[in-house]
C-alpha cells in the first residue's frame, strides 16, 4: 500500500494512474482526497506486486514531476479504513433481522424505502468482506464503496517516512 | 512588463539563448508565428513535424543544448509524436511547443483539436497545458529546466491560440522552485567510498558506458578511470564516443551486435561497473545469463533506473561526471595492479586481437556496406558527426565507424526509430555548421523522411547522406532469414526510387556507387561537393549484421563471433 502526495493539479490522477497501466502494474484499490496543506493531495494505491516491483513502482512514481512524496506502508504499522454503502432488499419482516446485524457492525442505515434499506458500513476489507456476506441472504440490490485510506500509527506521519 | 503570450515564448526563448527552433506553421500557431516573423529568431521550416522534431533531437545530442520544435495543433502535434517519443528513450533534452484550439473550445472536438498533453504523457518527461497566461512565464521557465536537468528529457508545453494573444505580465523568472522535483546530483559518499574498495580488489573489472556519459560530459573522467587502474571499457551504442574507439582498451560495443571481446568480458567478469547505462535487452541478452560472476556497481542520475532489470550490489545514484571525479580520488594508479588485473586485461586485449569485426570485400565483386563505411571513416578522418537511421546500416556504422569523440556518432538507440537519421543530421549541422555531417541512412529508413531533401537544399545545409541501399529491409530480412525460414515477407523495397534521380529533383547532388572501385573517387567528390548530397551506395543484398546473439540467449552464444 502506498501514500502518495501529490500537487493538485489537473491530469495528476491521469499522471499516476497512467504510469500504472503502462508499466504493467495492477491497482487493487485507489483513493484520492484532500490534505491539511492546501494544493497538495493524497493519493492511497493498493497493488500487488512483489517487493522489488514495489521498490521500481515508488521510483517511476518519485520521477514524476508532481509528486511531492511517495511512501510505502506495507510494513508500518497503520490503520486503513474503507466505507461502502449497501442497498439491500428489506421487505417489513425482515427489517429488524438486518438493524440488528448492522448494529453488530456498527454501521449505519441512512436511507429506508417501502422494500429497501441503504447501510452505511466502515471498516478494513476484511469486516466489509464480513458484512456484505451476512447481507447477502436479504438480497443486496448494489454497492458502492470508496478506495482504502489509511494512516500510520502512533505519532509519525508518512511525510517524515524515509523514501 | 506586458507581453502577449506570443511574445512571451520568444523573450523566453531569447533568455534560454536558443539560436534555432524548428518546425511547421498552422492554424494555431499562427499568432506564435506571427512574432517569430517579427523578432527574425533562427526557424528552420521542415516539409513534416516529425521532421522537426527529429532535427531539433540532432541539434541537441551534437550540441547538449535543448532543442526547440513547434507546431500547430491536432495533426501537427500528433505528427511530433515519434519525434518526442525518440527523445524520451534516448533521455535527449528537448522542448516542443504545440498550439491547442482555444481554451473556450477546448474539449469539445473544435477543429484541428486532440489532446496533446495526454496523448504525449507517457512520453514526455512532463509536459503542460496552459490555461491561464499568468501561468506562461513560470512553465516556459520550468519546461527548459525540467528537460535539461537530472535524467534529460523531451517535456511538452500546449499553448491555446487565444493565449497567445492575450497579454499579461511578463518577467523570466531568474529561478525555478520546485519541491517535487530534486535530482541527485552528488553520489553518496560511502557509496563511492565502497566502489572505491570494490575496484581495488577486483580482479576481472570491466566497464560498461551507456548514453549517461555522454550526456553529463563524463567522457574524459571515464577514460582517466580507465587508464588509471588499467579497466577495459565497453560503451553501448548510445555511449559510443564515451572513450574513443581506437583506444586500447576499448572493446567495442557489447550486446546483440556487440564484438566478441565484449560480451566475453561482461561474462567473465568478476566486477561490472556501469556508468550511465540502464542494462537494456538489446545489450543484456537473456538476463539470468548476463554478467554471471560479476558485483555491480551501477551510477546513474536516475534512481528508478537502478535494480530495474539486474540486482545491482553497489547503487550510486548521481550525475556521472561527479560521481567518477569523487571516485577517481579515492584510486591510485597501483590500485589496479595489486591483484594482477595485467593478466585479465591481457586475456581481453587478446581476445579483441583475435576476435575482431570482419567482412570480406573481394576487389572487383559485390559492394560491402562495411567497406563503405570503413571508407567514410577513412576519407572523413574520422572527424565527421554520424547520424544514423535504423537497422543493419545502423549496427555497422556503430561497428566501422570508429568516432573519437562523444556527440559524434547520433543514432536512435532507446526507440530505433526508422528515418530518424537524415533530419537528425540536419539538426546536428545546424549546431555545428563548420563541421562535416554525414548520415549514414538505410534505403528503407530514408524514405521515411527523405522530404527534407527540400529543407537541407532550401537552407543549404550541407549533409551528406549515404544510403546503405541493399534493397531490403535489411535487418528484417535477417531476422527472417536466421529465425523465419527464409521467408521474406514483406521486407524487399523493390520499386525504390532512383535516389540520384531523387536527389537532384530536389535540387540536391547525387551520385552512384555500384563496385567497390567506386567508393573513394565517390566519398571524396561528395565531401567536395557544396550543399546537400546523397550517395546511392548498392550494397550486397544478402550480407548481414555479425556477430549476431539470437534474442533472449545469452550474449557469449554468438552467431559468427569466433574466427
Ligand atoms: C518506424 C519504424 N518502423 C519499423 C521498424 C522496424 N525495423 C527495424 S530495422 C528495419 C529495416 C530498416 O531497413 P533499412 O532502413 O533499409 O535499413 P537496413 O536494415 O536495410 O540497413 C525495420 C523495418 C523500425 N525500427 N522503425
Ligand atoms: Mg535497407
Amino acid at each position: 500500500m502506498l501514500a502518495i502526495l501529490v500537487e493538485d493539479r489537473p491530469g495528476v490522477l491521469t499522471r499516476v494512474s497512467g504510469l500504472f497501466s503502462r508499466r504493467g502494474y495492477n491497482i487493487q484499490n485507489i483513493a484520492v482526497g484532500r490534505t491539511m496543506e492546501p494544493g497538495i493531495s493524497r493519493m492511497t494505491v493498493t497493488v500487488e506486486a512483489d517487493p522489488l516491483t514495489v521498490e521500481q513502482i515508488v521510483k517511476q512514481l518519485n520521477k514524476l514531476v508532481n509528486v511531492l512524496k511517495v511512501s510505502d506502508m506495507t510494513d508500518e504499522p497503520s490503520v486503513g479504513r474503507e466505507l461502502m454503502l449497501v442497498k439491500v432488499k428489506a421487505e417489513p419482516g425482515r427489517r429488524s433481522e438486518i438493524q440488528q446485524m448492522a448494529a453488530t457492525f456498527r454501521a449505519k442505515i441512512i436511507d429506508l424505502s417501502p422494500d429497501s434499506m441503504i447501510i452505511e458500513v466502515t471498516g478494513d476489507e476484511q469486516k466489509l468482506h464480513a458484512f456484505l456476506m451476512m447481507m447477502q441472504e436479504f438480497g443486496i440490490k448494489e454497492i458502492a464503496s470508496t478506495g482504502k485510506i489509511s494512516l500510520l500509527r502512533g505519532s509519525k506521519i508518512t511525510r517524515d517516512m524515509k523514501a | 512588463m506586458r507581453l502577449t503570450g506570443a511574445q512571451m515564448v520568444l523573450a523566453c526563448l531569447e533568455a534560454e539563448g536558443v539560436d534555432v527552433i524548428f518546425g511547421f506553421p498552422g492554424g494555431a500557431v499562427l499568432t506564435l508565428y506571427d512574432e517569430i516573423f517579427k523578432k527574425g529568431i533562427r526557424h528552420i521550416l521542415t516539409r513534416h513535424e516529425q521532421g522537426a522534431a527529429h532535427a531539433a533531437d540532432g541539434y541537441a545530442r551534437a550540441s547538449g543544448k535543448p532543442g526547440v520544435v513547434i507546431a500547430t495543433s491536432g495533426p501537427g502535434a500528433t505528427n511530433l509524436v515519434t519525434g518526442i517519443a525518440t527523445a524520451y528513450m534516448d533521455s535527449i533534452p528537448l522542448v516542443a511547443i504545440t498550439g491547442q484550439v482555444a481554451t473556450s473550445f477546448i474539449g469539445t472536438d473544435a477543429f484541428q483539436e486532440a489532446d496533446i498533453t495526454g496523448i504525449t504523457m507517457p512520453i514526455t518527461k512532463h509536459n503542460y497545458l496552459i490555461k491561464d497566461i499568468n501561468e506562461l512565464p513560470y512553465v516556459l521557465k520550468e519546461a527548459f529546466y525540467v528537460a535539461s536537468t537530472g535524467r534529460k528529457g523531451p517535456v511538452l508545453i500546449d499553448l491555446p491560440k487565444d493565449l497567445q494573444a492575450q497579454e499579461g505580465d511578463f518577467a523570466y523568472p531568474a529561478q525555478v522552485e520546485m519541491s517535487t522535483y530534486r535530482p541527485t546530483y552528488e553520489g553518496h559518499t560511502g557509496q563511492i567510498a565502497r566502489a572505491a574498495n570494490a575496484i581495488k580488489k577486483a580482479q576481472r573489472p570491466l566497464l560498461y558506458a551507456g548514453g549517461g556519459v555522454i550526456s553529463s560530459g563524463a567522457h574524459e573522467e571515464l577514460l582517466e578511470l580507465s587508464r588509471k587502474v588499467s579497466i577495459p571499457v565497453t560503451t553501448t551504442l548510445t555511449g559510443m564516443g564515451g572513450v574513443p574507439c581506437d583506444y586500447d582498451y576499448f572493446l567495442g560495443m557489447p550486446g546483440m551486435h556487440g564484438t566478441y571481446a565484449a560480451n566475453n568480458a561482461i561474462n567473465e567478469s568478476d566486477l561490472l561497473i556501469a556508468v550511465g547505462a540502464r542494462f537494456d535487452d538489446r545489450v543484456t541478452g537473456k538476463l539470468e545469463t548476463f554478467a554471471p560472476q560479476a558485483q555491480i556497481i551501477h551510477i546513474d542520475i536516475d534512481p528508478a533506473e537502478i535494480g530495474k532489470n539486474v540486482v545491482t550490489h553497489i547503487p550510486i545514484v548521481g550525475d556521472v561526471k561527479l560521481v567518477l571525479k569523487e571516485l577517481l580520488k579515492r584510486l591510485q594508479p597501483a590500485d589496479g595492479d595489486i591483484h594482477n588485473t595485467r593478466e585479465w586485461c591481457q586475456k581481453v586485449l587478446e581476445w579483441k586481437a583475435s576476435n575482431p569485426l570482419r567482412y570480406r570485400q573481394e576487389p572487383g565483386s559485390c559492394l560491402k556496406p562495411q567497406y563503405v563505411i570503413e571508407e567514410l571513416y577513412r576519407l572523413t578522418g574520422g572527424e565527421a558527426i554520424v547520424t544514423t537511421d535504423v537497422g543493419q546500416h545502423q549496427m555497422w556504422a556503430a561497428q566501422y565507424y570508429r568516432v573519437k569523440r562523444p556527440r559524434a556518432l547520433i543514432s536512435s538507440g532507446g526507440l530505433g526509430t526508422m528515418g530518424f537519421g537524415f533530419p537528425a543530421a540536419i539538426g546536428a549541422q545546424m549546431a555545428f555548421p563548420e563541421k562535416q555531417v554525414v548520415c549514414i541512412a538505410g534505403d528503407g529508413s530514408f524514405q521515411m523522411n527523405s522530404q527534407e531533401l527540400a529543407t537541407a537544399v532550401c537552407y543549404n545545409i550541407p549533409v551528406k547522406v549515404a544510403i546503405i541501399n541493399n534493397q531490403y529491409l535489411g535487418m528484417v530480412r535477417q531476422w527472417q532469414k536466421f529465425f523465419y525460414g527464409g521467408r521474406y515477407a514483406h521486407s524487399s523495397l523493390a520499386g525504390s526510387p532512383d535516389f540520384v534521380s531523387l536527389a537532384e529533383a530536389y535540387g540536391a547532388s547525387g551520385f552512384r556507387v555500384t563496385r567497390p572501385e567506386e567508393v573513394a573517387a565517390a566519398i571524396e567528390a561528395a565531401l567536395n561537393t557544396p550543399g546537400p548530397v546523397v550517395i546511392d551506395f548498392q550494397v550486397d543484398p544478402e550480407e548481414n549484421v555479425l556477430p549476431m546473439v539470437a534474442p533472449n540467449t545469452s550474449i557469449v552464444e554468438m552467431i559468427g563471433g569466433e574466427e
